[in-house]
Formats: structure tokens, C-alpha cells, sequence
């Protein structure tokens, strides 16, 4: 019985803390991410084929089914 | 049932020639297949058996006559093309202009990425083999679906069903879920219309292909709903439901929820447990119009006037199946079931909130957002060759070239499967369907194996005159547990034909 009643007010509780933390975390992580985007496009710069405006009009392909 | 079921897929591979753009593609093909063929298969190479192959048997309960079909269509004639089966129970040949490569027959979703992954590795495999014959130039392989300039080639999913649902509550539950599952199985693609000709991104690589809602045909005239139906198995008992609307998956948690999800609708319309029409208007309209809004904010329109977001509308599906699961199994759901349910949740959910969010799971935001921060930091409008770029070579196979590839090696991929995982089941066939005998006599006799399908294998067998076909109709039969000893215990071929037909 004392846990039925306790239990919407812990489902509130959690409500009010789960709006707070997803944003930071969220915030965190883009902040993460912002930083490691030179590393990862630098990379890809390097295996990237050379000539993109060749290899695009030479990516012809047969349709299948 | 639950995401467990008979299934597999089928996956046609974009192919080039480095430094030859009008080498002939099908010359090419064969020699990625024959190169793979003359490297691993032992001794006599087994034909594929076409007997019980059907590509004109509509669903609807007729067939299409051969003059009337379109030449592509007839996939049962043995055009010589290069055409293998491997020990790990796949099928590995030339269709139309593009190496494919079938999956062997499996019953979990996880065993489904599984094996096509390492169709990947079988397929990059045979590419460096290519490539050291006499001849042999450079061949480059790519697991997407279109050119960008009109042409576009398939990802086609295979779930056995029971014969007994009917075909228009397939066709009326599974068009919603398939006009709405690319927010998550998309591969992502630059260019719209099926030339591309319209700059922008979109979700999905084969939306733009696709013209009608229910159809017989997969080269022409896509329909959402296929209707060939070649069980390969007993047609009293069952159909295949072949999907040809899926993208190709470089992403392991894509092709899972992908296939996982959709075996569970599958599932759900069995046993009539969809109570809720979510019929959607012009479906083919609404198709493009969900693959071209990568905001996920658009709305659909159902035809009981509600207007959902594609996201909302796969929310309504994943509450009925979490209710089917519940209902049938409560607590003695499998846990790649209950895995499957969760991971569906959180995409959904997370899609709902921050899509971006989901950049290491699924493969059009993994583009996306590569191709934004090219976009941002190199100030290229949509129409750069640069992106068109960034979208094919996402899908290159090789390790060191491929984008995907190199995201994973980034570790900004999340996998689902160890490599060792993968790389065995190159050779390995799964061990709980009939395509772990069909692997298992590839590897052990492959001499006497004369041709073989998913429904048969064929032995030719010294001293009789005559080919000996050993039939394969039920797809749970011929698994380990059901032939794994006789297969330990018979050291020829003759042996075990005696003693399977004793």
C-alpha cells in the first residue's frame, strides 16, 4: 500500500530531473563531438578519391533489380 | 512467433572498374564471382539447380506468362552466368550487371547481419582476387542502390510466412511500416529523382524507384509490395515474402532493426493482431515525401484523417508489437526479441528528440552528418561533386577506402558483431537451417556435389549413372542438430546418400 501511493510522486520526481539532464548531456556531447569533427574530416580528406568531379561523371552503373 | 523466423537477404553490389568507365559490367561481375570461385571452391564447382525456381508466381494466385514478362524477369534461365554456392550455404553469382550475394537461409536477426556482412568480406575477397588475374584491373565494389543518374540495383529481404494469411493484409499492414521504417534504415543519399537531377539529401537510396504499390515486377515499375512468390519451400504450408524496398546497410544496427522489426510486423499480421488500420494516402507519394525530409517533421496523412510523422507513425507499430510480445510470450519472450523491441524504442525515441543524436548507429545520419560538416567547413552547395563523392564512397567496401569503414575504424560506428564473428561466417554455415547441410556437403564432398539450390542438393555419385537429388523442401530441416552427426559419420558422399535415403 505505502508503495502505491509512493509511486506517482516518484514518477514525477524522475520526470523533473530526466528534462535537466538529456540537455546537458546532450549539450556535452555536441561539445564532444564539435571537437573531434577537424580530426575525423581530416582523415577522410586523405582517402577521399582525388579527382570528385571525375569519379562522379565515371560512377555509371548498370540498373539491377 | 517473434523476430524469429526464416529469412535472408540479397544484396546486388555497384561495380567499377578503376580507371575504365565503360568496362562492361557483366564481363566484370564474373570475373569478381570466378576469381572468388577458382580461390576457395574445392575441386568440381557445383551448378545452381533452377528447377524449382518461379519468378513469374504472382502472390495474388497466378502466373505472369513468359511473352508477356520483361527479359530481367527471367531469373530461372541458366544464362551462364558466373553463379556459385559457398560452404557457408550462400549463393554467390552474377544478376543482371551486378555481383550478388545471397545470404544462406537463417532464423534470428542477428544472424541475418551476420551473414551479410560477411557476404561483404566474401565479396571484398573476390574483388583483390579479380584484381591479380592476368587482365585484372582494379575492381571496386559498393554495397548501395543507385548511380544517381537513373540506374538503381537491389537489397532485398526474404521472411518465409505462413501460406495462410492473406495477401491484402500484408499488403494493407506492411505498406504503412515500409513508407516509414526508412527513418531508420535508410542509407542516406545526395541527389533526388531517380537521376538526381534535384540537388538535396535524402533519407533513402531507392524511394525515388519506386512507382506503384503492389506489383510482380523488381526492374521496372517498382511496387512497394512484391508479389513474386517462390517459397522455396512447401507452397501448401508457406510463401516468401520478397521485400525489394530496403536500402543496402553499411550499418550493423540499420540491417538488424531493419529485418528485426519487420519479421515482428510480419509476426503481428499472422496472427491478426493488428487491430488499427494505419493505411496511409497515396502511398507512393508519401514514400518520397518521408525519404526526402530529413527534419522528420513532415506529416502523413492516414485515411482515417490523422495526420503522423513517419516517426510517429513507427511508434504506433512498435506499441502494437510490444503489446503483441507481451501478450503471447510475457515473460518467455527471447531476448533478441526484447532486444530488438528496446533498440526500436530508443532509435524512435531519440529520432523523435535530436536525430543527429543517432550519427554512430545508422547509416543516413553517419552521412549526413560527414556531409554537413563538409558542407560547413568547406562552404559546398549540394550540387558539389564533393558530396556526390562522400555518398559513394561511403559505401566502398575496402577497409581503407570506405567511408563507413573508416567511421568504424574511428570506432564512430557502433557494431554489433565481433570481426572473428564475421570473418568465420565466410565459410561457416548457421547451424539451424538446411543451409548448414547444404554448407556442410559444399565443404565435405564437394566433388560428388553435382548442383544445388535452396531446395535441393544433387550428388553425383560413382558408379550410378544417373544425378541423385536429394530434396530440401523444409527450410528447418537439415540442421545441425538434425544431420549434424550423420554429416560427422559418413566419410563419402555415397555413404551419406545411403544413409539419407535408406
Amino acid at each position: 500500500m505505502a508503495q502505491e501511493q509512493k509511486q506517482p510522486r516518484k514518477s514525477q520526481e524522475t520526470e523533473e530531473t530526466t528534462e535537466v539532464a538529456p540537455e546537458s548531456d546532450l549539450a556535452e556531447r555536441k561539445e564532444a563531438i564539435d571537437n573531434d569533427v577537424d580530426d575525423i574530416l581530416d582523415e577522410i580528406d586523405e582517402v577521399l578519391e582525388s579527382n570528385a568531379e571525375d569519379f562522379v561523371k565515371s560512377f555509371i552503373q548498370k540498373g539491377g533489380q | 512467433m517473434s523476430v524469429r523466423r526464416v529469412m535472408g537477404t540479397e544484396i546486388e553490389y555497384g561495380i567499377s572498374v578503376v580507371g575504365q568507365p565503360t568496362a562492361n559490367p557483366m564481363v566484370a561481375s564474373s570475373q569478381v564471382v570466378n576469381a572468388y570461385a577458382s580461390a576457395t571452391v574445392k575441386a568440381r564447382r557445383a551448378r545452381w539447380d533452377f528447377e524449382e525456381e518461379s519468378p513469374l508466381r504472382d502472390a495474388r494466385g497466378y502466373d505472369m506468362s513468359r511473352q508477356v514478362a520483361d527479359p530481367s524477369q527471367l531469373t530461372d534461365e541458366d544464362l551462364g552466368l558466373a553463379n556459385v554456392i559457398l560452404t557457408n550455404g550462400a549463393r554467390l553469382y552474377v544478376d543482371h550487371a551486378h555481383p550478388e550475394f545471397s545470404t544462406p537461409e537463417v532464423t534470428t536477426p542477428l544472424d541475418v547481419v551476420r551473414w551479410e556482412k560477411a557476404g561483404e568480406q566474401v565479396m571484398l575477397d573476390a574483388a583483390k582476387r579479380a584484381a591479380q588475374l592476368p587482365s585484372g584491373a582494379e575492381i571496386v565494389l559498393y554495397k548501395n542502390n543507385t548511380d544517381n543518374k537513373g540506374a538503381s540495383y537491389g537489397a532485398h529481404e526474404n521472411y518465409l510466412m505462413r501460406r495462410s494469411t492473406p495477401f491484402a493484409d500484408i499488403v494493407r499492414h506492411l505498406t504503412p511500416f515500409f513508407i516509414s521504417r526508412q527513418v531508420f534504415c535508410g542509407a542516406g543519399r545526395v541527389g533526388r529523382g531517380q537521376d538526381g537531377r534535384e540537388q538535396g539529401f535524402q533519407i533513402s537510396q531507392r524511394a525515388d524507384f519506386f512507382e506503384v504499390e503492389v506489383g510482380l515486377e523488381t526492374t521496372l515499375k517498382r511496387p512497394i509490395i512484391n508479389t513474386r512468390d517462390e517459397p522455396h519451400a512447401d507452397p501448401e504450408k508457406y510463401r516468401r515474402l520478397h521485400v525489394i524496398i530496403g536500402d543496402a546497410n553499411m550499418s550493423e544496427v540499420a540491417t538488424y532493426l531493419k529485418v528485426g522489426t519487420t519479421s515482428l510486423v510480419l509476426a503481428m499480421i499472422e496472427d491478426r493482431f493488428i487491430d488499427r488500420d494505419l493505411a496511409v494516402e497515396a502511398p507512393v507519394a508519401a514514400l518520397r515525401a518521408v525519404s526526402h525530409d530529413a527534419t522528420l517533421q513532415g506529416t502523413l496523412t492516414l485515411n482515417d484523417g490523422r495526420t503522423l510523422t513517419a516517426v510517429q507513425l513507427q511508434l504506433e507499430y512498435l506499441d502494437l508489437a510490444r503489446k503483441y510480445v507481451e501478450d503471447r510470450y510475457g515473460a518467455d519472450a527471447d531476448s533478441q526479441t526484447l532486444d530488438v523491441l528496446a533498440r526500436w524504442e530508443s532509435v524512435l525515441d531519440r529520432l523523435e528528440r535530436d536525430p543527429m543524436s543517432l550519427a554512430s548507429e545508422l547509416d543516413w545520419v553517419a552521412k549526413l552528418r560527414l556531409l554537413e560538416q563538409y558542407r560547413s567547413r568547406d562552404g559546398l552547395a549540394w550540387d558539389d561533386a564533393k558530396l556526390q563523392l562522400i555518398d559513394y564512397q561511403y559505401s566502398d567496401i575496402r577497409p581503407e577506402k570506405g567511408l563507413y569503414h573508416r567511421l568504424v575504424a574511428a570506432r564512430r560506428m557502433e557494431r554489433l558483431l565481433s570481426q572473428q564473428e564475421v570473418d568465420d561466417a565466410m565459410h561457416d554455415p548457421p547451424t539451424d537451417t538446411r543451409a548448414y547441410f547444404r554448407g556442410r556437403c559444399l565443404e565435405k564432398y564437394a566433388e560428388h556435389v553435382a548442383a544445388a539450390s535452396w531446395d535441393s542438393v544433387i550428388f553425383d555419385l560413382p558408379g550410378r549413372e544417373s544425378l541423385q537429388r536429394v530434396p530440401t523442401i523444409d527450410p528447418l530441416r537439415g540442421s545441425r542438430t538434425h544431420v549434424g552427426q550423420l554429416l560427422d559419420s559418413c566419410d563419402s558422399a555415397e555413404q551419406l546418400f545411403t544413409a539419407l535415403t535408406r
